[in-house]
């Protein structure tokens, strides 16, 4: 069956998702549009992490569907959702330390050498990476180590990324950085769902925001209606962008 | 794809550290015993024995690790697959008897090899239904992985009572291998020489695999963060029982030379051994290949060292290195960045 024009690249089904005997997500609906930056917002505690992992398999489902790129990918080990296309970024990173950042790219790269085109363009959005390459990836610092999180999630071209607050714990000048690198992926036309806690920063790249509280999707739209919407941003996230600025 | 990020604030290189001092402290227990001794061709034919020694645990040690590190599976049973190693030994001793008798150096090693091959191949097919019947239940618990390979530990022991007997069974070393090289007042049993050569042959490969290789870097990775070797696109899974496997094939290669060392073949003389595997992989850093190795040399130098110098405290040496180690370094000399 032929895919529609408008269809998103992902969505989510009345996903409920049980962690032992805790009930997290309590039916998400929810959809990714292909080619586009969907920023998920949420306090601590929404379910947002819970979220993304249960799109990567890592949690299952107990319920609901999701499906991406048209195929249903509910009830797929982890290795078979990332071949399909999906990348992942954790909250903590997980880059392997004792392996090199070269090291960290190679095994990402399933299906052989990083090409030299992607390796310049990697090395353009991160200039550290380059820089550090034969030197053990727990030597890196945190930001160094987000970037190169990040760069194993493009080593190869992919279908979606999943983003874990990249900018948690970062300097300032970090964060200006990663939100630089997210604006250069955006137009390379990548499809990035990306979790953030910074309205600041999800305001200055997101062209969709989905809202989540308690396990639920409590709002979803065009980011530039939630910017505009001074009262929305207060119900839903309790602040306003202005004291962010 | 435009040159997006600015330079990070981060500007100084990080220099990667070669932790040198685990590896200095075997010439430093080394040299530190040669006043001791007294005596320069003693203190060879210790270190040799020693050195022997060591490549011999590692050997049987280096597959327990591995798993341990990778699959985080407590293997009470690993000592299974050290003696199932000697007792293949028989498989091959039997019809080619003759090979072990003959005065004929490249009868003698093709002897060897194939004992080898023997070994490795049945604790390798032993491995995988060991993996799939006894441990995969029990991924995750590691009370029910102690209690469940303790119980395979036993039943494989008492198979062995049922195929060969309970009786000791002597091990003939191939004539070439007996003896010694005599170098002056220095003596080395030709054996130990060969057992220092597989040992490093198996540690060099074992460095080349881990560090070179596609196969390797994945071990590597999964030891430090096997949900994400997942979420990269690899199917863990296949890569536990692979190691699971060689690391039983690897005790069976050990299982070969201890038999040859001991010249005994007995069903419990991998379950005696495994005291001393456990202390090394400890004092290496669980998981760590390069750690065991240095593990093993260093307690098995000790324990030459000690027993000569002071053998009543030979049986204690191997606790007491194993408690120094733990109190200057409590994830081992060499912690895999995981644990």
């Amino acid at each position: 069956m032929a895919k529609g024009i408008d269809e998103p690249l992902l969505r989510l089904e009345g996903v409920h998702t049980h962690i032992g005997p805790y009930h997290i997500l309590h039916g998400v609906y929810c959809e990714v549009p292909n080619g586009e930056l969907t920023m998920l917002l949420g306090r601590n505690g929404a379910g947002k992490t819970t979220m993304l992992r249960t799109i990567m398999g890592l949690w299952r489902a107990s319920s609901g569907s999701i499906h991406f790129d048209g195929r249903d990918i509910t009830a797929l080990p982890s290795p078979d959702i990332a071949r399909s296309g999906i990348a992942y970024v954790p909250e903590a990173m997980a880059i392997f330390s004792d392996l090199t950042v070269r090291e960290n790219i190679v095994l990402a790269a399933r299906n052989g050498p990083v090409h030299s085109s992607r390796l310049d363009w990697m090395f353009g959005l991160f200039p550290a990476l380059k820089r550090f390459w034969n030197l053990p990836a727990g030597h890196l610092s945190g930001g160094q180590k987000q970037m190169l999180a990040i760069a194993r999630a493009i080593a190869e071209p992919r279908r979606l990324l999943l983003v874990d607050e990249p900018t948690k714990g970062l300097a300032p000048v970090m964060i200006h950085s990663m939100i630089e690198a997210f604006r250069a992926l955006k137009a390379a036309g990548e499809t990035i769902l990306l979790v953030e806690q910074n309205f600041h920063a999800a305001s200055q790249l997101g062209d969709n925001v989905i809202v989540m509280d308690d396990g639920l999707i409590v709002h979803s739209g065009a980011m530039s209606d939630l910017v505009a919407d001074k009262a929305l941003q207060q119900r839903l996230l309790g602040l306003s962008l202005d004291s962010h600025q | 794809m435009s040159n997006a990020a600015a330079e990070p604030i981060e500007t100084s290189l990080p220099r990667a550290r070669i932790d040198w001092i685990p590896l200095i402290l075997v010439p430093v227990l080394a040299i530190a015993t040669l006043p001791l001794v007294g005596n320069v061709s003693a203190w060879v034919t210790l270190t040799v024995a020693g050195l022997a020694m060591g490549m011999m645990i590692f050997l049987m040690a280096s597959g327990l690790t591995l798993v341990f590190g990778l699959m985080d599976i407590i293997n009470f049973g690993h000592g299974v697959f050290i003696s199932l190693g000697a007792y293949a030994t028989l498989l091959v001793l039997g019809p080619l008897a003759g090979w072990a008798s003959a005065d004929s150096i490249g009868l003698n090693l093709a002897l060897l090899v194939l004992c080898i091959a023997a070994a490795m191949g049945l604790t390798a097919v032993v491995g995988v239904v060991f993996e799939r019947v006894i441990v995969r239940p029990v991924y995750g618990n590691h009370l029910k992985q102690i209690l469940v390979t303790m119980g395979g530990l036993i039943v494989a022991e008492q198979a062995i009572h049922a195929i060969w007997g309970a009786s000791p069974i002597p091990v003939p070393v191939p004539e070439t291998l007996r003896g010694a090289f005599v170098i002056g007042d220095i003596v080395m049993e030709r054996y130990r020489v060969v057992a220092i050569g597989i040992g490093l042959l198996v540690f060099f490969a074992m460095q080349v695999l881990l560090n070179r290789t596609r196969i390797g870097l994945l071990i590597r990775a999964g030891v430090e963060n096997p949900e994400m070797v997942e979420a990269l696109g690899y199917r863990i899974r296949r890569l536990f029982v692979s190691v699971f496997v060689a690391g039983s094939a690897l005790a069976g290669l050990g299982g070969v030379m201890w038999a040859f060392y001991r010249q005994t073949l007995t069903a419990g003389m991998g379950m005696e051994v495994m005291v001393l595997v456990f202390i090394v992989i400890i004092i290496g850093g669980l998981g760590s290949v390069g750690g065991c190795f240095v593990g093993s040399v260093l307690v098995a130098l000790m324990a030459n060292y000690v027993g000569f110098l002071a053998p009543k405290l030979a049986l204690v040496s191997n606790i007491l290195v194993m408690a120094l180690v733990l109190i200057w370094r409590p994830q081992g000399l060499f912690p895999v960045a995981r644990r």
